[in-house]
């Protein structure tokens, strides 16, 4: 246990993703099985204590300290797996600390009523960073800022010709503590069999269409279709060795979303898996991505947000129908079996994106400024951009160059004010590269003044971000905690072109309005700050927007 | 008599009225006596100071030859006449020269404790319990969710993050005084034998603990040219330095600070430190209150620190304790002397 508690100490603080990865790689090396195993399992979050409550964490301090001294130090802390871990009396410690596959086995076999007993031995036996681990394990808020993605990386990086995405195909086989998989990698072991008859396959992605100069490319190699602007699932569903069929809506990054969408995993009843975006339909129409927005925000599924929000699927792609995968054959032909398989199964929640059809590329720039007369209709709203990809392309993992593009929508631009700067973290943590900007408003008592609308923090490249550090420096006028407020009055500041996917009212942020993605696309150290926008023409974005 | 005779707190610090002297005085004072050399209990500009020979040492190299009118050096242990007060300076634990003031007079014995540890230093005396009927204490960390791991413990931590990213640069934030050149020894006695950098603010005050007689193995001053060379050198320099531009031409710098306030995760993250070492040169929860409890002490005052938790406790264990809300003592964020933070 105190190894694992060492590494979440280390992965609490580190900010840089390939350091977490090498910490977590030196961890899986140098500890033996079946402990890796279940340290993997809990910062993949396959674990889960039932009768372990932060009520059961109190009671065990209460009896322990003295109530004032025990009221400061929560009071200073501020977190109470930390106060107790930090508090814990007693020097003595046991002969020799408890394993984590001890904890993990003790907290699956103990009953509730023997629990406080058994944690309290284990909070004797353990330092100040195991029994921090210990509680925050046990309480299920590990937050040390690495997914499970990062930690089969780290798995990965154990092999010497193992992808992470090798490890996401066999992992929902898997079971803690994970013995095959760690043989397998270290090249002991066959790969694991993936028993799970509705895996996550990791999807193909696509490069942005301004990286590469299609004009050379020849138009009929190529498919075009809407980029539907909801969020990208993969409906895999199958029939277990008992006969069953399980059904499965997976995210982009391969986490398991289907208890968000029983509506629609309800309606998964194909064999197969599907590539598609997931989207919100009222009378056969796509809503935005902010009404969307509105279903994924809610903590509990109720039958008004199921009635109020229905979820569908938007097919882009066809992987495996049946027993038979896919991924191998050419995109045309996966889209053709696509197309019949979508016409057979008629499922009322799982349609078929359209083809756009285009003859040259001016055709085609045309479909992209005007998805509604090309095609898309009323849906028109929901159009982020399009895909162009190569008909002959099969489904790689990953983002392989040269077969699948994507091409959105040009932004949208305002040119605001900076107002705020914060210090960034990690790499940046000495730069102020977090910016809050504002844009102009008559206030009926003050008169004019800047309404901060929105926060960047990305857009720049690191010589802009050295340069706006520098005039962050030299121009603050007063400073709030970490906060830095620069100068912006009509005479004197800096205007920022910022550009954002999407924008929609908003009750949370006082200016009423919302920006979807805003990053600093220019510095526009030449222009006026009286010159900057001002926020009734991003309300009229917001009613223009509304009423296509 | 009245322990308040002997000592009473006033606004300018602890003034002691038979030896006309103050201890760690705020503002300039006729007479002091100095604990310690850390900038917040060691200012210049006194008339007669009085101090044990190794922080009048620190006091000269920090602030100039004329930090002050007369100086009369207290080895540890000797007894002198102040007034009509019998002073004298014992170990403390805190840094090199660190010391308790006793005061004896007309029986009463009191001691002032400045700042202290008991954990073993390898660059300061131990600490010496001192009997009295009054113990003057600090609290800097005077709640029980401070305990000190072993400073050892944190030392193998910052070798293990070198062994383990050897093309990244350590950069270790700790005060300039005291807790820079443990840390250099620790580094040494666990087998560190590279040359040790450092910001230029720590020079002088490394050089001082060398003519003192600790040797601190190679150190080299890191210059402006170098920065970019140090992948897997451990390189040490003030807090504040961390968050300064001067940080950010090493190769991908680790952050890395000592200081036992980053027992308590969130105030590390605050500080956008990466690598914490829970390394302190103050008396840890249980110090404190097994020191109380040596000094046999019958009342207890608390000056500087979290001193609510620390009467509160007081109070349990049948001790008579007062909090004197001292300003301006313990915040040794930003103990480094002007003019050495403006050294290259």
């Amino acid at each position: 246990m105190n190894r694992f508690a060492f590494l979440l100490d280390r992965l609490a603080y580190e900010p840089r993703r390939n350091a977490k990865i090498r910490l977590m790689a030196e961890y899986f090396r140098e500890t033996p099985d079946p402990e890796r195993g279940f340290a993997l399992a809990a910062l993949t979050g396959a674990l889960s204590f039932r009768h372990a409550k932060p009520g059961l964490i109190r009671g065990l301090i209460m009896e322990r300290t003295d109530p004032v001294l025990f009221g400061l130090s929560y009071d200073y802390v501020g977190d109470l797996a930390e106060t107790v871990a930090l508090m814990w009396p007693g020097e003595t410690r046991a002969n020799r600390s408890p394993l984590l596959s001890e904890i993990v086995e003790g907290l699956t076999s103990t009953a509730k009523l023997d629990l406080p007993k058994r944690l309290a031995q284990w909070l004797d036996a353990l330092d100040e960073t195991g029994r921090w681990a210990l509680l925050k394990l046990i309480t299920g808020s590990l937050r040390i800022g690495a997914s499970a993605r990062l930690a089969k990386t780290a798995v990965a990086a154990l092999g010497e010709d193992v992808k992470p995405d090798d490890v996401e195909l066999v992992w929902p086989g898997l079971a803690p503590p994970y013995e095959d998989l760690f043989a397998w990698v270290e090249g002991r072991g066959e790969r694991p069999f993936a028993e799970d008859p509705a895996p996550f396959r990791p999807p193909m992605l696509a490069h942005p269409l301004e990286d590469a100069n299609f004009r050379a490319f020849e138009p009929k190699d190529f498919v075009a279709e809407w980029k539907w602007d909801g969020i990208r699932v993969q409906a895999s569903a199958g029939r277990d060795a008992e006969g069953r069929h399980v059904a499965r809506l997976w995210s982009r990054s391969g986490e398991d979303v289907s208890g968000a969408f029983p509506d629609l995993v309800e309606a998964l009843t194909f064999d197969g898996a599907i590539d598609g975006e997931l989207l919100i339909l009222r009378e056969g129409r796509v809503q935005t991505f902010n009404v969307l927005q509105q279903r994924l925000n809610r903590k509990s599924v109720t039958p008004k947000l199921l009635a109020e929000f229905p979820a569908h699927i938007r097919a882009y792609d066809l992987l495996v129908e049946g027993d038979e995968d896919l991924r191998e054959r050419p995109f045309e032909e996966r889209r053709k079996r696509l197309e019949a398989f979508i016409a057979r199964e008629d499922n009322r929640r799982v349609d078929l994106s359209a083809i756009v059809p285009f003859d040259d590329w001016d055709g085609l720039t045309a479909a992209r400024l005007d998805p509604a007369s090309a095609g898309a209709g009323d849906d028109a709203a929901a159009v982020e951009g399009l895909m162009v990809k190569r008909r002959d392309s099969p489904y790689v993992v990953g983002r392989p160059k040269g077969l699948w593009f994507k091409w959105k929508h040009d932004p949208m631009t305002v040119d605001a004010v900076l107002m705020y700067a914060q210090r960034g973290h990690g790499r940046r943590s000495s730069f102020y590269s977090d910016y809050t900007f504002g844009v102009w408003t008559t206030d009926p008592e003050e008169g004019e003044r800047l309404a901060p609308v929105g926060k960047a923090y990305f857009g720049f490249t690191d010589e802009e971000l050295t340069e706006l550090d520098r005039f962050v420096r030299k121009n603050t006028t007063n400073r709030f905690g970490p906060v830095r407020e620069v100068v912006h009055t009509a005479e004197q500041g800096l205007v920022l072109e910022i550009a954002f996917e999407g924008i929609a009212r908003s009750t949370r942020h006082k200016s009423g309005v919302a920006m979807r993605f805003p990053r600093v696309a220019r510095i526009r150290w030449d222009k006026p700050t009286a010159e900057a926008d001002r926020l009734e023409s991003l309300e009229a974005l917001i009613a223009e927007k509304e009423g296509a | 008599m009245r322990p308040e005779d002997l000592l009473c707190p006033t606004p300018r610090g602890l003034y002691c009225p038979p030896a006309d002297a103050y201890i760690d005085p705020m503002r300039p004072a006729e007479r002091a006596l100095i604990t310690h050399g850390h900038a917040d209990h060691a200012r210049p500009g006194n008339g007669a100071v009085m101090a044990t020979p190794e922080t009048l040492a620190i006091m000269e190299a920090r602030y100039g030859e004329d930090f002050c009118g007369t100086r009369q050096p207290s080895p540890y242990g000797a007894k002198t006449r102040v007034g009509e007060v019998s002073v004298s300076f014992h170990p403390a634990g805190h840094v090199l020269g660190a010391a308790q003031i006793r005061l004896e007079w007309k029986g009463f014995r009191a001691v002032v404790s400045g700042d202290y540890k008991r954990a073993h230093d390898p660059t300061a005396a131990d600490f010496e319990v001192v009997p009295c009927d009054l113990f003057v204490t600090e609290a800097t960390f005077g709640l029980p969710v401070f305990r000190h791991p072993p400073a050892e413990d944190e030392i193998a931590k910052l070798l293990h993050s070198v062994e383990l990213f050897p093309e990244r640069a350590h950069l270790v934030g700790a005060y300039s005084l005291g807790k820079a050149q443990r840390l250099m020894k620790l580094l040494r006695a666990a087998g560190w034998d590279r040359p040790i950098h450092l910001h230029g603010a720590m020079v002088r005050v490394t050089e001082a603990y060398a003519r003192l007689g600790v040797d601190l193995g190679e150190t080299v001053q890191v210059t402006a040219a170098d920065r970019a060379k140090l992948a897997g050198a451990i390189v040490l320099c003030p807090p504040s330095a961390l968050r300064e531009l001067w940080a950010r031409k090493f190769p991908d710098p680790v952050a890395v600070a000592a200081s036992g306030w980053l027992r308590v995760r969130a105030r590390a993250r605050q500080g956008g430190v990466e690598l914490p070492l829970v390394v302190s040169d103050h008396a840890d929860w249980d110090e404190l209150r097994r020191t109380i409890l040596d000094t046999g002490a019958e009342e207890i005052w608390v000056t500087h620190g979290e001193e609510d938790a620390l009467v509160h406790w007081c109070g349990t264990a049948g001790l008579k304790a007062r909090p004197l809300r001292l300003v301006g003592y313990g915040d040794e964020g930003d103990e480094t002397p002007a003019e050495e933070a403006a050294a290259p």
